[in-house]
């Protein structure tokens, strides 16, 4: 076979690989989207959930992914800066360094149930705070604090060593130029990553169903002190998520309707998702064509 | 090779030295890169290091700002002196050094911010400045590195939308800004186009006046064309260091001679 001939049909594989991946994407979205978007309506996004008859809602689930979600973020976003400037920048080669890294990436592979577990255990039970959003929001943490860490640490590490040379010649710290010149260099790539990760939190459910809790209590979205039981803003409250509500009735949804809100709310869980990849990319780009000026 | 530099060497008393380095020594683990290196440096003067790839000219100019801390499992003897002072006595900072002796590398680094910010950056993180203050700095520095006509319109644009030779000039900007005593180059020149090394090379004759200069470069041409003393390097050795002339027309050791008319390296 010669070289033409064999470029020809590696070529061929990759173009029928890369389409099947495509095929199988396209009709899962579209299968969820046909089965789902007919049941979306402003009392279906707004309405709280029913127990028993149909015609229940997932606004309260979807208030409490978002809560969950930005609770989650403030709480990761922070320590995986730092983790992450520490193992880029300053770690030195050594075993220490290995552990802290071998940890980071075992945490990382870790299911995310046994990371509900965990969460059950240590949050829920230990620091007594019970099925609440802040259970919740600290497994979502463990969950997702790895994947951060790690995303950071890479972004900055992309950033070329010339760059760090040409910083530390000016006559800028090292902590100076890690602020000034990597950061705001690496940034776009974090931006891009901490969205793509918060789609990961969103749609996450077996971290949550232990420790978020799997009741949706009606909330008062009139009253929104924190410290009130019945707040939207309050952390110490039970909340079921989009993705928890929908394993929860297609496992035990005793509704009439259990297979339209499961679809609904699949359809929207989707949806969410897309439009965070679709943000991650234009925030990422713009970031970075503000910070450059190309 | 090492003995007999001391003979070589000119004896001209016009300008103090600005750096006096004795005995450096530098190895990358186990391997010895520089082998004792006593070189003198004048204030206003353009010296050239040449020799071939591997000869340890790149390695002992990144010494002069303690750029080779930077890289794990190096090991530096030797004195480094600044103006009288050890560069690498305990406690001594290599921030405020840096800020002394600034550096320019082979592939113009710009930051991926505009050239104004390139220019600035080095200076806002020192101290507060007013806008004036900068601006007149930006200004300042971008002439003295002759690049200021070609960018004065579009100061706010990405320095990274530049053509390469004008990148490096802002590059050179970006050190001259901080206002060292003296600017190292790593073969500045050797990733850009005729023209514009030629451009860079009468900026730092112009340059002379105001800063010292210590330059590698891999371009004979380049070296006798705008240095006043050059040092030939082998096998991390310093061959011999004179003035430029004299290396050029009348060197005295036979490598130099043969490096120089192109016997090998």
């Amino acid at each position: 076979m010669n070289a033409k001939r064999s470029d020809k049909i590696a070529t061929g594989v990759l173009y029928a690989m890369s389409g099947i991946i495509v095929l199988i994407l396209a009709l899962l979205l579209f299968y969820i989207l046909a089965n789902g978007l007919p049941h979306i309506s402003w009392h279906f996004l707004t309405a709280p959930a029913q127990s028993f008859e149909k015609g229940g809602g997932i606004g309260v689930q979807l208030f409490n992914s978002f809560y969950l979600l930005i609770l989650s973020m403030v709480i990761s976003t922070p320590i995986s800066i730092w983790a992450g400037i520490y193992l880029s920048e300053y770690a030195k080669p050594n075993r220490l360094t290995n552990i802290i890294r071998t940890s980071i990436e075992i945490l990382s592979s870790l299911p995310s149930v046994v990371v509900g577990l965990f969460g059950f255990l240590v949050f829920a039970v230990q620091a007594g705070f019970g099925f609440s959003i802040l259970s919740g929001a600290l497994a979502l943490t463990v969950f997702n604090l790895p994947l951060l860490t790690r995303n950071v640490e890479d972004s900055l590490r992309s950033v070329a060593f010339t760059q760090r040379e040409a910083g530390l010649a000016l006559g800028l710290s090292r902590w100076e130029t890690v602020i000034h010149v990597i950061l705001p260099e690496a940034l776009p790539g974090i931006i891009t990553g901490m969205i793509l990760s918060a789609g990961r939190v969103f749609g996450e459910a077996a971290a949550l169903i232990y420790t978020a809790g799997q009741s949706a209590p009606t909330l008062d979205f009139t009253n929104w002190n924190p410290f009130y039981i019945a707040s939207p803003l309050n952390p110490m409250r039970p909340a079921e998520t989009l993705a928890v509500h929908i394993w929860k009735i297609n496992s035990e949804g005793i509704i009439p309707d259990a297979a339209a809100v499961s679809a609904g709310a699949s359809a929207v869980l989707i949806i969410a998702v897309l439009l965070f990849n679709i943000l991650a990319r234009l925030i990422g780009n713009k970031v970075y064509k503000r910070l450059t000026g190309v | 090779m090492a003995m007999a530099i001391e003979a070589t060497e000119p004896d001209k008393t016009a300008a103090p030295p600005i750096i006096d380095t004795e005995d450096v020594h530098l190895w990358y683990g186990s391997n010895e890169a520089l082998k004792g290196i006593n070189l003198t440096f004048k204030e206003h003067e353009i010296t050239a290091l040449i020799g071939p790839s591997g000869c340890g000219k790149s390695t002992y100019l990144r010494t002069l700002n303690r750029m080779n801390d930077l890289i794990p499992g190096v090991t530096i003897k030797g004195e480094v002196k600044l103006k009288g002072k050890d560069i690498y006595a305990p406690g001594n900072d290599t921030v405020s050094l840096r800020k002394e002796v600034g550096m320019v590398f082979q592939q113009p680094n710009p930051f991926p911010f505009s050239i104004y910010d390139n220019v600035t950056y080095g200076l806002r993180l020192g101290k507060q400045h007013t806008r004036e203050q900068l601006d007149e700095a930006v200004e300042t520095a971008l002439r003295q590195a002759a690049v200021w006509e070609e960018v004065k319109d579009k100061l706010h644009d990405s320095a990274l939308g530049l053509s390469g030779g004008q990148q490096q000039r802002v590059c050179i900007a970006r050190v001259l800004a901080v206002k060292p005593d003296v600017v190292l180059l790593d073969e500045p020149t050797s990733a850009l186009d005729p023209i514009s090394s030629s451009q860079i090379e009468s900026m730092l004759v112009a340059l002379k006046k105001d800063y010292t200069i210590i330059l590698v470069t891999h371009n004979m041409s380049q070296a006798s064309r705008i240095s006043d003393r050059t040092a030939f390097f082998l096998q991390g050795h310093l061959v011999e260091y004179d003035d430029t002339k004299t290396i050029f027309l009348n060197p005295h050791k036979k490598e130099t001679e043969d490096y120089i008319s192109g016997r090998f390296g």
